[in-house]
């Protein structure tokens, strides 16, 4: 399971800035259980857009939003809702924004920041991955994350070691950011080049405590038994 | 005059570089440092260049003023968090350092230490940012500093890419280190003057003072390696041919002249050279002459 969390709605609103129509996705998976994106946050988030002027061209979840296959046969039907948007918000993990963005030819908007965990959760089949940074960037980079897709994880650009498109780590690793550059340039959003990135907040990064309470960490960490100071005594 | 001095009022200035020892015996940095100083205006000092470990470069810059010869402390993202990277800002600046140079570093696994982490915190553009906030007398979170620097800050930029993406990015990335506050670009070595004239016109909406990179050709398979194996290095074939034609005695000085004509070519285009000359510094006073500097 990933978890995620939804962005503050000043953040979100901020992206909308020129986009009027929305469409909105969230994810039956990971997002339902954490309550960023499943079909009662799409509800809210559509109820919250439209309150703050906003135009709704339609709103979905679906099962899995890291299966691109999914995303594609499941917004089958929504077509025009989906050519109604500007953009397309997206209510679940890092790996399904991408996925979104992978699969649907228009702006697509990270709804929500992925939390930490420490460690691995389980596998997916996709080429996306995400860093669980908790402040997603994925607005900036056309849906392809600059920190999983860069070997150095570089958030203000291309480092210049780039060779025909390749990192100089491996022959066989694309320069993420010449990924970015096109995605953004299929898309008509060159100009998100020009936006200045702060330095990553690695707080946020950092693994939360309470990240680590698990059922199987109850079990294997079981509290102290405490007995109590003086036995009862039964008459 | 510094280097500051002589690019804000318009001259032509001329840096090179050279890198600290791999070990503590300083007799060759110190000979450089003598070569060197009265020549060039300022030179880089490398900062474990191909992370490759050798000496701190602050310790060597501060051996270049010592010596009498401004030094660029170039300053990579590699090995140093925000923290440690803003921390050295204020001791070079105590120690005389002006001039800094923002990058963000080669992968530690590609250098002699492969097993090492990478830490790029920052990167170039936020170093810059952090410079640019420590000249405004506050680190990079805000908090504020007791009296403050005024650093001469530099980063570099590819003129030569090989697809359409790489280009434009160096293009958008040299506009963010522009607003993050840079005071002068080098360039990395340009072997092609028409290449240099179209770049230079693309970017000259920035008003931001360019110094042209010089490699020094040394043989023709140095000239084919380059082009092989270094990124945004693109050696013509007639100037490899010139090297190959080239008895083994002359090789040294057609390398020597062709730089200089190079300099010679791109010098109206710009506010400044950067000669990279790669184990020649002892050289760069004589490609210097012939250049006319």
């Amino acid at each position: 399971m990933i978890y995620s969390e939804q962005k503050n709605f000043d953040e979100i609103i901020a992206y909308l800035e020129k986009d009027n129509n929305v469409f909105v996705l969230g994810c039956n998976g990971c997002a339902q259980s954490s309550d960023s994106g499943g079909p009662k946050q799409v509800e809210e988030m559509k109820q919250k857009l439209e309150a703050a002027g906003k135009k709704v061209t339609g709103a979905k979840v679906i099962d899995f939003l890291c299966e691109k296959a999914l995303v594609k046969s499941d917004l089958k039907g929504r077509v025009d809702q989906l050519k109604a948007a500007d953009a397309v918000l997206v209510l679940t993990c890092g790996i399904g924004v991408q996925c979104v963005a992978a699969a649907l030819n228009k702006k697509v908007y990270p709804g929500c920041n992925t939390i930490n965990r420490g460690g691995i959760r389980g596998e997916w089949e996709g080429i996306e991955r995400c860093y669980e940074c908790g402040q997603c960037l994925l607005y900036h980079t056309g849906g392809i994350c600059p920190l999983t897709a860069c070997t150095k994880s570089l958030v203000s650009g291309a480092c210049g070691g780039a060779n025909h498109g390749k990192c100089e780590i491996s022959q066989d690793r694309d320069c993420g950011w010449e990924l970015i550059y096109e995605r953004l340039k299929e898309r008509g959003l060159l100009d998100r080049l020009d936006d200045l990135m702060k330095p990553l907040e690695h707080k946020k990064i950092m693994i939360r405590p309470e990240m680590m309470a698990t059922p199987r960490y109850g079990i294997e960490n079981p509290p102290e038994v405490k007995k109590p100071a003086e036995e009862v005594k039964v008459k | 005059m510094s280097l500051q001095s002589k690019i804000e009022s318009g001259q032509f200035a001329v840096s090179c570089e050279f890198g600290p020892v791999k070990g503590v015996d300083l007799r060759e940095v110190k000979e450089n440092i003598e070569v060197l100083k009265g020549k060039v205006d300022a030179a880089n000092v490398t900062d474990q260049q191909s992370a490759k470990m050798r000496m701190s470069g602050l310790v060597t810059a501060a051996l270049c003023v010592q010596g009498g010869l401004e030094p660029i402390f170039q300053m990579t993202c590699r090995d140093r968090n925000r923290i440690a990277l803003q921390s050295d800002l204020l001791g070079a600046w105590a120690l005389g350092i002006k001039n800094v140079l923002a990058l963000t570093g080669d992968l530690p696994a590609l250098g002699d230490h492969p097993q090492a982490k990478g830490v790029f915190d920052l990167d170039s553009v936020t170093l810059l940012m952090a410079i640019k906030s420590l000249n405004e007398g506050f680190d990079l979170a805000g908090n504020e500093l007791k009296g403050k620097p005024a650093f001469f800050p530099g980063a570099v930029v590819k003129v030569v890419s090989n697809t359409a993406a790489a280009e434009e990015l160096q293009i958008a990335k040299l506009k963010k280190k522009v607003a993050a506050g840079v005071k002068f670009i080098q360039t990395q070595a340009v072997y092609e003057p028409k290449t240099f004239e179209q770049f230079i016109k693309r970017v000259e909406k920035f008003k931001v003072p360019v110094m042209v990179g010089i490699i020094p050709l040394k043989t023709a398979g140095f000239a084919r390696f380059m082009n092989a194996n270094i990124a945004g290095i693109h050696v013509p074939d007639d100037l490899i041919q010139k090297m190959a034609a080239a008895a083994k005695e002359d090789r040294e000085k057609t390398g020597i002249r062709i730089a200089a004509d190079l300099i010679k070519a791109m010098k109206p285009m710009c506010q400044g050279v950067h000669i990279m000359a790669m184990e020649w510094e002892k050289k760069v006073p004589e490609i210097m002459a012939l250049a006319g500097l």
